[in-house]
This record gives structure tokens, C-alpha cells and sequence, in this order.
């Protein structure tokens, strides 16, 4: 009697919960793979649309931009990636930690206030850290004095400061995986080696990072398919202007947002539908290579 | 042994060295900020008057907190932020208690679907959560509140993508209270309800402040979510929207010092909340959020 009254009131917990995730993940994930077989745009509106089947994944294949906009994210996403995300990342984290531990946090602390800054803000920043002197920072700073030609650098080195900007933010978390992961290396090894003779560059070479596989495995895919579908700071940037359009701003600036006012909601769900389909694919990924099995497992307790 | 603890030292200069050097964008970025709010105008990091000349310090780029389309914008940020903070910490809780404590089918279900959820980039689902608002705004009562282009909208949108987070961080908090507690609460009679609320809820405190400040520190730079579902204009925007069409107007000549000032004004309660909660901003953040990369 009591067991199956326990049963039942689990899902009253669950409810608030589970009427969200269905409104906004499933029924999205849904919606935007249906919408992609449609032709509905502003010009058809909600009512006079048909379906067109595969229609819209072929005209990615063939649209003009495609193999550009490609490009252009696998640029940006693999630079981010590589020099930001993970390079970065490990480089504050190792420095960071041979610095005295006062020190070492502030510098962390530092390198989280990009992520919490709001983005809008963040990207004001360096807006004037790129504009061209009397105003710019970087210009006044560092090519006034020298007699060197100034100009506004955001137009000119855009994909550059699409990286700097999402990288700034990008690197502390692998920044604070990393740290935590060097923290937990018992500290026989750390110093045995240092006694051994060895620097604390091969240190670092030969003993911590051997030591970080996972955690930098977990950083890559983790921040591969957040660089892959996030494009804000981008659209308060450049807006995709000056060869900087990536796939995800594509696919928003087609059915959500642009000059024109011609909402392309088939066209734009096609290109975000695929972002989906990579999304749910890494995701279970995740699920399945980084244990996350042992996490559900079930309660210890649980019978009276 | 003399010479080797010297070059350790110097190697920790040498540290500190490289790390300031890839630190001077941040640094940068926030004493222009700062500087700017002050000054007339700003020649690169230097505080100049109208004229050009050094000094120029002024209030003035201030002077828009006497402008009732910046507290329309703050009050709705505050309201953005405070719903979405009680709506992410109470459905979190409930459904972290459900998934810590009780047995029941598809709990292991629920807990890979919160999983896979958090590591889901929700942010390519924009485009249909416009269309499952649009549907709430042809529901009569409904479109008032929770429809496209209301704060409520904004809210339930906002709060369903940190629902995967919170979840998972309430279950975790949940899962380090001691069972003694609350097994005595249930022989005694206690409903599951009312254990939850009067036993537990107070003991995972730390949590629930833990949640509460991220949820509200996201909610108050949040500029996507507003920015994709407010057409904007007197009443519908947020401080982030505010200074995003600000930034980008194309017809009057932008004022950068006024927009560090509205910039700084968004920024210093973030800023307060950072100052005295680092420590469990770190966990949160090593938890993975996403979004913001």
C-alpha cells in the first residue's frame, strides 16, 4: 500500500520539471526538425505553407554561402578551440599553480570575470580596445607612440577578435577543470619529481599532463560543441559581418533576424536542425564515455 | 642547494610575468571601463576634457540614471531575474529531491535525460521555442503573461534552459544530507510533501544559495533569450538590449563614455555577487555551463 503511494508522489515532484522540458527542449527538438521540411518564411506566414520534404537540406547543399559559412565556423571553432579553450586553459592553469596560492587565485579569479561579465558589456570592451585611435586602447597603447598608422582593428582582423572575444571567456573553463584536476595529483609524485631533479617544465610535461587526459577530453568535446552553436557574442561583435558569419548566426540570422525582414523559419530550422542532430549526437556521447552511468545510479535508501 | 632554490624564485617571477602579459586584455577592458565612466572622453585609457586636455573627470555620463527608459529596462531585468531565480531554485528542487530520495520507474530515465539535456546546446532551439511562444500568444489569458514578447515568456524560457543545471546541482546537494534526519520524519508520519518542505528544503541552504545567486547573476546578463523574444522598444526591453541598441544605433553619434556608465551600472551587482561567492561560482562553473562558451 504505502510502497505504490511512494511511487506516485515521485512524479508530483517531477511535474513543474517535466512540463518545461517538454515545452522547451523536446517539443523544440520536434519542431525545428519538422519546420525544416516545410517552405514556411514570412512570405508563406503560419498558415500557407506546404511541405517540401528534404527540399531545404538540399538547397544548403547548393546555396553559394554554405562552403564559406563552413569554413569560416570550422576556423573559428577549432582556433577558439585549440588555442583558447584548451591551450589556454591548461597554461593559466599550470602557471597558476607554481605561483603562491593567493596569487595563483587572484589570477583565476581574473580570468573568470570574461565568463561573468555580462556579454553585451564584455563586447563593449573590446569594441574600444579595437577602435581606431584617439579612442581605441589598443591603438593608443601600443601604435600611437611608436609613430605607427592607426585604424580601427575589428573590421580588418574580425575573425581574430571573434576568437580573442569567445576565447577570453572560453578559457576558463578549462582553466578551472584543469586546476582542479592538477590540485588532486597527489603531491608525492609532484614533489618526489622536483628532488628527482627534474624542472618544472618537464614536470609539467612528463608528470601533469600525462595525468590530464580525461579532463582535457571532457574540455574538447565539451567546448567543441558549445563554440559550435554559440554565437552571441559574435552577433553583438561583428554580426557576422566581415567574414564572420558562422553556422549557428546563419541559421538565426535567417529565420530570426535580419535586415530584410524576410523570416526564412524553414530554411533557418534546416541549418539549426543539423546543429541539432550533431548536438544530441555528442551529447550522448558524453552519456555514454565519461561515466555518467555510475551518476544514476539509485539511492541508497529509499524503503520504509 | 644554493643554487638550486634560486632559480625557482626567479622562475615564479617569470610565471607571474607571462601571466599578467596574457592578462592585459581583461585588464585592459575593465580600466577602460572604468576609467570612461568618469571622463568626458577617453583618448585610449587617458581621461581628457572636451578639448583634449588631461582632467575631464565628470558625473555627468551618469546622468541617464534620471531617464525612465533605463528603469523600465532595470525593473524588468530585476523582474526577469528574481522570477527566473525563484522558479529555477523551486522546480529544481522538487524535481532534485524526487531524483535523490525516491525510488520510482524512470528515475534513471529522468537522470540521463537531465544529463543529456545539460550537455544539449539548447541554444540552437531558438527558432522553435519563437514558434511555441508565438502558440501561447494566440491563447487568450494566456498570451499576458507568457506569451511572445512579455517578461513571463522570457522568464519560462530563461528558466526551462538552467532547469538541466539546477536539477543536477540540487540532487547532488540533496544526496549529502544525511537519511537519519529525514527517515525519522517519515516513520513519524510525514508526508513526502511536507518532509521535503519543512526537513529538508532548510538543509540544503548552501545550495539553494548557491543556485539562487547563479540563476540570478545569469538572469541579469542575460541578452539572447530577451533580445530574440522582446521586439524591444519602451517597455519591452532589458538593460542588455538597452545598451545593445545603444551600441549599434547608427543615427546618432555614440557616446562611449555613457555607454561605459550603463555598461558599469549592469555590471557592479554582478560584480558584488562574484566578489563575496567565488568559491561556489567556481564549482558551478567546473559543473559546465553552457551557452557563453
Amino acid at each position: 500500500m504505502r510502497k505504490h503511494k511512494k511511487s506516485n508522489v515521485a512524479y508530483y515532484f517531477l511535474l513543474p520539471a517535466g512540463i518545461l522540458i517538454f515545452l522547451f527542449f523536446f517539443l523544440p527538438v520536434i519542431l525545428t526538425i519538422l519546420i525544416s521540411f516545410t517552405d514556411m518564411s514570412s512570405v508563406t506566414g503560419f498558415s500557407n505553407w506546404s511541405i517540401v520534404g528534404l527540399n531545404n537540406y538540399f538547397k544548403i547543399f547548393v546555396h553559394p554561402d554554405s562552403l564559406h559559412i563552413f569554413g569560416q565556423t570550422m576556423i573559428y571553432v577549432s582556433c577558439t578551440l585549440i588555442f583558447f579553450n584548451v591551450g589556454m586553459g591548461l597554461l593559466i592553469a599550470l602557471l597558476a599553480y607554481h605561483l603562491p596560492k593567493r596569487v595563483g587565485g587572484f589570477f583565476r579569479s581574473l580570468w573568470l570575470l570574461p565568463r561573468i561579465t555580462p556579454a553585451v558589456v564584455y563586447v563593449l570592451m573590446w569594441k574600444m580596445l579595437a577602435a581606431d585611435a584617439p579612442y581605441g586602447v589598443l591603438n593608443e597603447l601600443f601604435r600611437v607612440p611608436f609613430g605607427l598608422p592607426t585604424t580601427n582593428l575589428l573590421p580588418e582582423h574580425a575573425m581574430l577578435f571573434c576568437i580573442l572575444v569567445n576565447g577570453y571567456i572560453g578559457a576558463s573553463f578549462g582553466m578551472i577543470i584543469f586546476s582542479s584536476a592538477i590540485e588532486s595529483i597527489s603531491s608525492d609524485i609532484m614533489t618526489s619529481s622536483l628532488v628527482d631533479g627534474a624542472g618544472i617544465f618537464d614536470r609539467a610535461r612528463y608528470i601533469i599532463i600525462p595525468q590530464l587526459r580525461w579532463p582535457l577530453l571532457f574540455v574538447t568535446t565539451y567546448q567543441t560543441l558549445s563554440l559550435l552553436t554559440s554565437f552571441e557574442s559574435i552577433m553583438v561583435l561583428t554580426d557576422g559581418n566581415f567574414g564572420t558569419e558562422v553556422w549557428s548566426l546563419w541559421s538565426y540570422h535567417k529565420a530570426l533576424n535580419n535586415y530584410y525582414g524576410n523570416f526564412q523559419y524553414g530554411f533557418g530550422s534546416a541549418l539549426s536542425g543539423l546543429l541539432v542532430v550533431v548536438g544530441i549526437v555528442f551529447a550522448i556521447i558524453y552519456l555514454k564515455y565519461f561515466k555518467f552511468g555510475e551518476l544514476v545510479k539509485e539511492p541508497l535508501i529509499d524503503e520504509i | 642547494m644554493k643554487n638550486k632554490k634560486q632559480p625557482i624564485e626567479l622562475n615564479k617571477i617569470i610565471i607571474f610575468i607571462v601571466l599578467l602579459i596574457l592578462s592585459i586584455p581583461i585588464i585592459l577592458g575593465y580600466l577602460w571601463l572604468i576609467i570612461s565612466t568618469f571622463a568626458e572622453v577617453t583618448h585610449g585609457l587617458l581621461p581628457v576634457d572636451r578639448n583634449g586636455n588631461f582632467g575631464g573627470f565628470t558625473l555627468e555620463n551618469w546622468n541617464f540614471i534620471f531617464e525612465k527608459e533605463v528603469w523600465l529596462a532595470t525593473w524588468n531585468t530585476l523582474l526577469l531575474a528574481l522570477f527566473m531565480t525563484v522558479g529555477v531554485v523551486a522546480v529544481s528542487s522538487l524535481a532534485g529531491y524526487a531524483l535523490s530520495r525516491i525510488k520510482f520507474n524512470g528515475r534513471k530515465e529522468f537522470l540521463s535525460l537531465t544529463l543529456v539535456l545539460h550537455a544539449f546546446p539548447s541554444i540552437t532551439l531558438l527558432i522553435a521555442i519563437y514558434f511555441v511562444l508565438k502558440f501561447f500568444s494566440g491563447i487568450p489569458v494566456l498570451k499576458l503573461f507568457m506569451g511572445y514578447n512579455t517578461i513571463g515568456g522570457v522568464v519560462l524560457v530563461s528558466l526551462a534552459m538552467q532547469l538541466p543545471l539546477g536539477i543536477w546541482l540540487m540532487k547532488g546537494f540533496f544526496d549529502g544530507v544525511s537519511w537519519d534526519v529525514e527517515r525519522a520524519a517519515l516513520i513519524d508520519g510525514c508526508s513526502r510533501f511536507r518532509t521535503f518542505w519543512n526537513i529538508m528544503f532548510p538543509l540544503v541552504r548552501p545550495g539553494i544559495a548557491a543556485l539562487s545567486i547563479f540563476s540570478f547573476m545569469t538572469g541579469w546578463s542575460s541578452f539572447i533569450i530577451p533580445y530574440t523574444f522582446l521586439s524591444g522598444g519602451a517597455g519591452h526591453e532589458v538593460i542588455s538590449t538597452y545598451l545593445n541598441s545603444m551600441m549599434s544605433s547608427d543615427t546618432i553619434s555614440i557616446n562611449y563614455n555613457l555607454l561605459a556608465a550603463v555598461g558599469l551600472f549592469q555590471l557592479i551587482p554582478i560584480l558584488i555577487f562574484y566578489f563575496f561567492n567565488q568559491n561556489y561560482l567556481m564549482k558551478i562553473f567546473s559543473g559546465g555551463t553552457h551557452g557563453g562558451v
